[in-house]
């Protein structure tokens, strides 16, 4: 399958980096009243056009406004004044179509050129195709053989008021978009399921996710840091808990950084093919089977198995988790399509993929008392 | 502008033998354009309360950063049915009862053209909302994908509830279209002699124009709802790519209905203010003829602006440039209607009654939400605004500081005329200011949050955006609460408490509702009035 | 109300009943008016599900475009779906082909379906497929597997600004589909 690793070397790489990164990361500031200009040429240029449009915008409120007060003082009934008679005037009337018109076409002239200036369709020198599914990011970088998913890594507990909120909260993932400073890095977008979009603010870029179709972004970042941003299309029950996380670093570093990643992918594949032949027991199984279905499955079938009546199917006593071993691990390992079950392979290891199957399976009262482990896994994913 | 010259007693003399059936029975069965009016007005009162409640648990649970009180799917079930409600539930029935009310009386014509459909497209509104509240109790929830109901997140990763919310839709769109088509016969038809289209009243006018973009639109969202339908239930794909069809393809037919919804939203407004600015600045409107045609080139414009909604779906850059191009251009007509209002009370003797204070307040904050439309517009800053709470922020301005504070204004206005008696004052103020400070501690803050980046549609934020959430959620539960002080003036409206007012009711009122008593009878304009 | 005035308002309900139902067929003909604008725009770029013809069209040397590939399977189709070439330099008007890999490893029988989408949109109209495995529902027996050729040339009408773009499949499982339409015939 080639496509699978196991998370831990990467989640240790990238914890390093998020050492390392953390004292650039800028504080976000509390009473923030506008935009951000962001660290690109564009989201400047966008920034800038933002603020003229708004200076124009006060002027002409500042006119209209203007004039109303000074109706509403100094001809009102109270001070005795007569009404005037006049109701039209066609030289005023021309006037206040055609300037107006003028103004517009002011503010037509510079948003042309940065629309123009975004649509830069030359080659990049890196190419990440983002994938967005409920509720989570998928990237993968064209020219190497990386690809992970990134998912959000605040925890539930802060959530739930139990446990102090940090910092990032909710925008915070367990392994962030690397990119390099200084270079044109596009993202090609798309999605497994619903429509969600990819949104960096400090980029200016935010393009829509479409299940089937792709669309394209760009942006050559000036500065190394940590960006921030999220999922900002209505994607069903989790929405707001799908946050974006990008490092930029400089290219020499991210050089370093990718090779790394290729070779610790490659790696984990190897490890997992030689674990194929290793069998875990029930206690190890339904220890790992419990931390990955909290992480992964909790969100839709609920941490007690039971689902969401009439959106999400319980677990619980149901005939898949209960019957059928292969079309369950059928069911996890491949998805299932026209539904919001999406497809584990890509996303777990195979050993977490046994684990969780054999949790589901013997977890709240389902007590079949079935092993998974993961050469049924690899029999289901590769026809053997 | 016009007068009346055949005598209202003629009307007076019809009053007594108004044979019209008591208890629960009149309601039912009325085919009078004031009882259905009446039905309208409060049954869009009622829902601006439900949908009203439904903003107060979302305000709630977005008080603070964290979950406390709702699950997320719980959320997206309320700012989803909160959206439909306040749309079709809210505003459009409103709107739809003040036409009932006042548009034969304007026009001179004993009641509307088809009595009986209008006894229909009432009736079958309280039904589509049953139908859509009900859902909220079934298996799985009501809808929950937001009111624009994007494809697939409305089709495959739907709940079976979507069935419906089809079906309630369908019914809206029923009810939306019946009422349209009679506004429009009974402006052709039903006018009194002499009143020219050039003569009608302003709020006639935007009527027409309205009822027009009625009937073109509501059928698109019809469709938009059956493909939905037909997608989840009956296994077509115009929606997904699998069988050939296209996601982003729902969004170009919901934003052809969409876009121009939003105009039928507003135009009535325009006519509203257009009718109470002139009365209380004691002088003519300035430039009617320009206010017309203004009017109806915002309703043609609005039919190629709709993709605005959508830049951020990946279209070329030369459809980006015609779209944002033409959404501004629609600035120009706007424009004119607001310099228009200025200028009719420019040299006027102002006073400040209750319905001339919600039509300023109008004007002012209608106005930052078309300049902050204006900066929708300009695609390439779009990118950033898009979909986050400064989008919340603009509609919110032009639909509760615009559409819902014209209702309040006309409502002020023409109140005294339904009832006979002068509203209690001093509440009227009450609410006037109440309403005023607390939503705009509401909504304005949103524009900063939205700057910061704050995605809309979601339960719950970053810390950065929690103090000013604060504030937005005080400023929602003042203008909840605010709203509670306007029931009980309705109510004490209803009981004819309160001073008897003449026939004109304000002194600068023209026009031929003030001509007839108050309050109007039961019949009028059984012999029509001449117009000069 | 006068039966004069009860036929002319007849007249105007008829009229506008008949615009209502024009707009609600206005509304699906948005479905086939919204290919034909995405056929002209280059809208999510999505190509031309027919073959085109290669006539002799002259080949301009002079140019160099980079075309590149993409291949995803979308949730529940459990396919490997992988194309043999990532990526290709092409002269604009000579003809390229690029063979894709498949394989259903699972026990059942499955019809895959490609749906092939192109960015910058604009560049979508430009490409012309003469064969393609995503014109038509693809069938793989459980264990079996295949290479589908795509056979194609870019227009050298393909804009001076454009020197590069993408070509996404996306694989999606069909087979229910394909199996009513099969016992609907049969």
């Amino acid at each position: 399958m080639g496509k699978i690793f196991t998370g831990f070397w990467g989640v240790m790489a990238f914890l390093v980096s998020f050492a390392s990164f953390a004292a650039s990361d800028p504080k976000p500031e509390q009473y923030q009243l506008n935009l951000r200009s962001g660290v690109t040429d564009i989201s400047q240029q966008v920034y800038d056009l933002h603020m003229t449009i708004f200076w124009i915008c006060v002027v002409i409120a500042i006119i209209v406004f203007g004039a109303m007060l000074w109706a509403t003082i100094f001809h009102r009934k109270s001070r005795g004044v007569k009404p005037a008679t006049f109701h039209e005037s066609v030289k005023v009337e021309i006037a206040w179509t055609v300037v107006p018109f003028i103004i517009l076409i002011g503010m037509a002239i510079p948003a042309t050129k940065t629309l123009i200036a975004m649509e830069d369709v030359s080659a990049p020198d890196v190419s990440v195709i983002v994938t967005g599914s409920q509720w989570k990011w998928h990237y993968k970088y064209m020219d190497n053989e990386v690809e992970y998913y990134s998912v959000m890594a605040t925890q539930p507990e802060q959530i739930a008021n139990k446990l102090e909120k940090n910092i990032n909260y909710l925008l915070e993932v367990d392994r962030p978009l690397v990119i390099p400073t200084n270079q044109k890095v596009r993202f090609l977008i798309t999605s497994d399921d619903v429509i969600h979009s990819w949104w960096v603010p400090d980029f200016a870029v935010k393009k829509d996710a479409n299940p089937g179709f792709i669309n394209e972004a760009w942006a050559r970042v000036e500065k190394p840091g940590i960006y921030r941003g999220q999922c900002a299309e209505l994607c069903g029950k989790d929405h707001g808990f799908m946050p974006v996380v990008v490092i930029a670093k400089e290219p020499a570093e991210y050089a370093a950084w990718i090779e790394e990643q290729e070779e610790l992918q490659r790696k984990a594949k190897e490890e997992e093919q030689k674990l194929l032949a290793m069998n875990m027991d029930m206690d190890e199984l339904m220890t790992v089977g419990e931390r990955v279905y909290n992480t992964t499955c909790a969100a839709c079938h609920m941490p007690n198995g039971e689902g969401l009546p009439g959106v999400f199917p319980a677990l619980k006593g149901s005939d898949i988790a209960l019957n059928d071993m292969q079309k369950h691990i059928d069911v996890v390992v491949n998805g299932v399509s026209g539904t919001a079950m999406q497809a584990y392979a890509k996303q777990l290891s195979m050993k977490e993929l046994a684990a969780v199957i054999t949790y589901e399976r013997n977890a709240w009262g389902n007590d079949t008392g079935e092993l998974v482990q993961a050469k049924d896994v690899n029999a289901v994913l590769n026809g053997q | 502008m016009s007068t009346v010259t055949n005598d209202i007693h003629h009307d007076e003399h019809h009053d007594h033998h108004d044979h019209k059936p008591s208890g629960i029975k009149r309601w039912l069965y009325t085919t009078n354009h004031k009882d259905i009016g009446t039905l309208y007005l409060w049954f869009a009162f009622i829902m601006f309360l439900i949908g009203g409640a439904m903003a107060m648990v979302i305000r709630a649970e977005l008080f603070q950063p964290g979950l406390q009180i709702v699950d997320p799917n719980f959320f997206n079930q309320m700012t989803t049915v909160h959206g439909l409600i306040m749309v079709f539930g809210a505003v459009m029935p409103a709107f739809t009862g003040l036409a009932n009310w006042m548009v034969p009386l304007m026009i001179g014509a004993p009641d509307m053209a088809l009595p009986r459909m209008n006894n229909w497209s009432f009736w079958i509104l309280p039904f589509a909302f049953l139908i859509l509240l009900m859902s909220l109790f079934m298996e799985g929830g009501g809808p929950a994908f937001g009111w624009t109901f994007y494809a697939p997140l409305s089709t495959t990763y739907s709940n079976d509830t979507t069935a419906l919310f089809v079906f309630s839709v369908h019914i809206m769109g029923a009810s939306s279209i019946m009422g349209a088509i009679n506004v429009i016969v009974t402006i052709l038809n039903m006018r009194a002699p002499g009143m020219t289209f050039m003569k009608m009243p302003l709020f006639v006018w935007t009527w027409l124009i309205t009822a027009f973009l009625l009937i073109a639109v509501m059928p698109v969202l019809a469709g938009a709802v059956t493909m939905v339908l037909t997608d989840k239930f009956f296994g077509t794909s115009f929606f997904d790519a699998a069988g050939g069809g296209d996601p982003v393809m729902f969004q170009h037919i919901f934003w052809f209905f969409g876009h121009p919804e939003v105009y039928i939203m507003i135009l009535p407004a325009f006519g509203i203010v257009s009718q109470i600015v002139p009365t209380f600045s004691r002088k003519k409107l300035f430039g009617y003829s320009s206010m017309v045609y203004a009017t109806a080139s915002i309703a043609l414009l609005s039919f190629i602006v709709w993709a605005h909604h959508m830049f951020t779906t990946g279209m070329p850059v030369g459809a980006e440039l015609f779209f944002m191009f033409a959404t501004m251009l629609i600035s120009v007509p706007t424009g004119v209607k607001v310099f228009n209002w200025v200028a009719t009370m420019w040299r006027g003797a102002i006073s400040f009654e209750i319905p001339m204070m919600f039509s300023l307040a109008f004007i002012v904050l209608f106005t930052i939400g078309g300049l902050s439309g204006l900066m929708l517009a300009i695609t390439p800053v779009d990118f950033q605004y898009h979909d986050t709470y400064f989008v919340v922020a603009h509609f919110h301005y032009v639909l509760v500081t615009g559409a819902v504070f014209s209702i309040m204004a006309a409502t002020y206005y023409w109140l005294p005329k339904w009832t006979g008696k002068m509203f209690d004052i001093t509440l009227a103020k009450w609410h006037f200011w109440c309403s005023l400070i607390s939503v705009n501690l509401l909504f304005f803050p949103m524009h900063f949050v939205g700057l910061a980046g704050m995605p809309r549609r979601i339960p719950d934020y970053a810390l950065q955006f929690a103090d000013f959430n604060k504030w937005i959620s005080l400023g929602g539960f003042a203008f909840g609460l605010s709203q509670l002080i306007f029931l009980a003036l309705l109510i004490k409206a209803c009981r004819k408490k309160g001073e008897p007012v003449s026939a004109q009711v304000w002194d600068g009122a023209e026009g031929l509702e003030w001509e007839v008593p108050s309050p109007a009878p039961y019949h009028t304009f059984e012999t029509p009035p001449v117009v000069k | 109300m006068s039966h004069s005035r009860q036929a002319e308002n007849k007249k105007v309900v008829i009229k506008l009943v008949a615009v209502v139902f024009g707009m609600f067929g206005f509304g699906f003909a948005l479905v086939p008016l919204y290919d034909v604008f995405c056929a002209v725009t280059g809208i999510n770029g999505k190509t031309s599900n027919e073959a085109a013809v290669y006539t002799n069209i002259e080949v301009d040397k002079s140019r160099l475009v980079t075309v590149e590939f993409i291949t995803r399977t979308n949730t529940g189709m459990p396919w490997q779906f992988e194309t043999q070439t990532r990526r290709v330099e092409v002269h604009p008007g000579e003809m390229y082909q690029v063979d894709f890999y498949a394989k259903n490893p699972t026990q059942r029988d499955i019809v895959g379906q490609a749906v092939p989408s192109v960015s910058p949109g604009t560049a979508a109209i430009y490409l012309n497929k003469t064969e393609c495995f995503c014109f038509e529902q693809q069938p793989l027996k459980s264990g079996a597997e295949t290479v589908m050729p795509m056979r194609f040339y870019v227009d050298p009408e393909l804009p001076k600004n454009i020197n590069f773009f993408t070509v996404q499949y996306t694989l999606y499982d069909v087979t229910s589909d394909a199996q009513e339409i099969a016992m609907n015939r049969g």
